[in-house]
């Protein structure tokens, strides 16, 4: 049962063949089991989860059917959820139980899914490790030594582990992709402003965005579903059709064009990644896809434009910790001003506080034209990269990371190294492009490798039709991190 | 470019963070690093070019002025760190 997909779960609670309480309990005992060694949890709370699992048996029982109605969802602790302790990965909300719910938890429980908990993530959702977290790393669960990545790492963990058959995630610069690929399970980051972010802690404005992660892209695909949508409550938000993101799943892809950007290919990615996506390419043209090669030049400057845009907002966002209306006060102080710089000195962690120092020095007076317009107007020409490739091809295919998951302490003394693993992902984000990852293989020591494909604006439907072809030909997606019996001893 | 340690003080100054000596100098090390990277951009030409200011070209979207909300300022003042009759607690800012 912990391996069935969505579908199979929605179908086995419609038959009364389990209940939604019987369900969420199997999951809350293997996370009991599992979460001490994994952290990918911040926050359980079996008797809220249960409590929800009830409300879905009685809508069950009432005759009411839904592609999610009982089925069990982990929630990033990015978003806000009622009720529910909401940290944001952060010692500045470590005691904030949210008042009201996110849009997107507000849609889930719509949907009748119920809520796991709140999982695990890089402090604010800055960074790629989640070593940032306050509550600690989460661990790779094909690897004790290596990181889940980040920021959606506890979503991740969470999904790879089977803790829960689907997760949230958000994804600002590749938060759900590159988790997603160090993990082995499929993400996907739609297009900006087709899921809501209201409810959603804010970190960079212009480039936050929801998405699913889960094991498959058929999964995927029912989780869009339940969570995109407009909302009158995020102005961003884009009024759109409903759309069914399953609709194109069983397309055959005989003709498809496949662009092949030659930057992905290039120096800085490793070896077994590069073979493994080369793999995943000959398995497309068996599928009757064809290549061609595209080029997106202003690629390699994505990652400094992201560096000045991302903290910029940053900044901004993150002035709302000031200790007054919620979250971490001081608890000594002499005046106003002394209040907010204890407050948030103690609140943060180094990573967030760097990211809130490059934020206010490249607004800061004199320096706007040089730092923030420029790396608009670079942002500009990174995205008509991308409109022109798209002439030429209907997706976009390479790695999500350069390497498979680092180990734990690698990169968490030099922020440059670990800002360029993104190196892959975050061009995506400034365009405001979906882009999604799926498992293509492994390392030499069995850690997961992603394959990454990017669509044109509101082309989620075709990037989970491309997926899911792929998926029903290999089995990667399907393989299982080698953690021992669900009593949780180590192998 | 290379930030001082003087430079350092004051962007926490305006970010409204505490730092000390120590962390100041790490801060330092790291955010000239940072800064090395974020460097490549002053070589890109971008005359003419129109700043992205957003992912996708869309005007704001404007609603009707009208009341939307009801008043939770009861829920919401509950995780406040300090409350009296319905008002937020900060220390004295006018002598």
């Amino acid at each position: 049962m912990i391996d069935s997909s969505l579908k199979q779960l929605a179908a086995a609670l419609a038959a009364k063949q389990i209940s939604s309480t019987e369900l969420a309990a199997l999951f809350l005992d293997r996370i009991e089991a599992l979460n001490p060694r994994l952290n990918a949890f911040i926050t359980v709370d079996r008797e809220r989860t249960l409590a929800e699992a009830r409300q879905a048996d009685a809508r069950l029982a009432a005759g009411e059917t839904g592609a999610l109605l009982g089925v069990p969802v982990a929630h990033k602790d990015i978003f806000c959820a009622d009720g529910w302790r909401t940290t944001c990965g952060s010692k500045m909300l470590g005691n904030f139980v949210a008042p009201y719910d996110a849009t997107v938890i507000a849609k889930f429980k719509a949907a009748g899914t119920v809520s796991l908990g709140k999982t695990n993530m890089d402090e604010f959702a800055m960074g790629s490790s989640n070593e940032t977290s306050f509550f600690g790393a989460v661990k790779n669960p094909w690897s004790d030594a290596a990181v889940p990545g980040g920021s959606s790492g506890g979503s991740a963990a969470a999904v790879a582990a089977r803790l829960a058959p689907a997760a949230t995630g958000t994804d600002t610069g590749g938060s759900i992709r590159q988790p997603a690929s160090l993990c082995g399970i499929s993400g996907l980051k739609p297009t900006y402003g087709v899921c809501s972010r209201y409810g959603m802690i804010a970190f960079a404005s212009s480039l936050d965005q929801a998405g699913p992660m889960a094991p498959s892209a058929e999964d995927c695909a029912l989780l869009l579903n339940a969570m995109a949508g407009f909302d009158e409550r995020d102005s961003t938000s884009l009024p759109r059709e409903p759309e069914d993101y399953s609709r194109d799943l069983d397309q055959p892809l005989a003709g498809l064009r496949i662009g092949l950007p030659k930057e992905f290919f290039a120096a800085g990615l490793s070896a077994e990644v590069a073979q493994a996506v080369e793999a995943a390419i000959a398995e497309y043209q068996k599928l009757g896809a064809q290549t061609v090669e595209v080029s997106l030049p202003n690629m390699g400057l994505s990652v400094p434009v992201y560096y000045v845009l991302a903290p910029a907002e940053a900044s901004s966002n993150l002035s709302r910790f000031d200790g007054v209306r919620y979250g971490h006060r001081a608890s000594d102080y002499k005046d106003l001003l002394d209040m907010y710089e204890k407050s948030r000195a103690e609140g943060f962690g180094a990573e967030v506080k760097r990211r809130i120092m490059i934020g206010t020095y490249v607004l800061s007076h004199g320096y706007y034209d040089a730092y923030y317009l420029q790396a608009q107007k670079i942002r500009r020409l990174i995205a008509a990269d991308f409109a022109a490739a798209f002439k030429q091809c209907d997706v976009i295919l390479g790695p999500t990371a350069p390497t498979p998951a680092f180990n734990f302490g690698e990169k968490a003394a030099d922020p440059v190294a670990m800002y360029l693993s993104d190196i892959y992902t975050i061009a995506v984000n400034l365009a405001g492009l979906p882009g999604m990852s799926i498992p293509c293989g492994f390392s030499g020591n069995g850690r997961p490798i992603g394959l990454q494909l990017i669509g044109d604006l509101f082309a989620e439907a075709k990037l989970l039709n491309v997926a899911h072809q792929y998926q029903l030909v290999t089995d990667w997606h399907r393989r299982l991190p080698p953690l021992g019996e669900a009593s949780g001893a180590r192998r | 470019m290379a930030l001082s340690p003087q430079d350092i003080l004051h962007i926490a100054r305006l970010a409204r963070i505490r730092v000390t000596e120590a962390e100041a100098e790490t801060a330092r090390g790291q955010l000239n690093s940072i800064f090395g990277l974020i460097e490549q951009m002053q070589a890109v030409d971008t005359k003419g070019v129109e700043p992205m200011s957003h992912a996708l070209d869309v005007a704001q979207r404007l609603r009707e002025d009208r009341v939307t909300e009801p008043d939770r300022r009861d829920k919401f003042q509950a995780v406040a760190p300090a409350v009296e009759n319905g008002l937020y607690l900060v220390p004295k800012v006018i002598e």
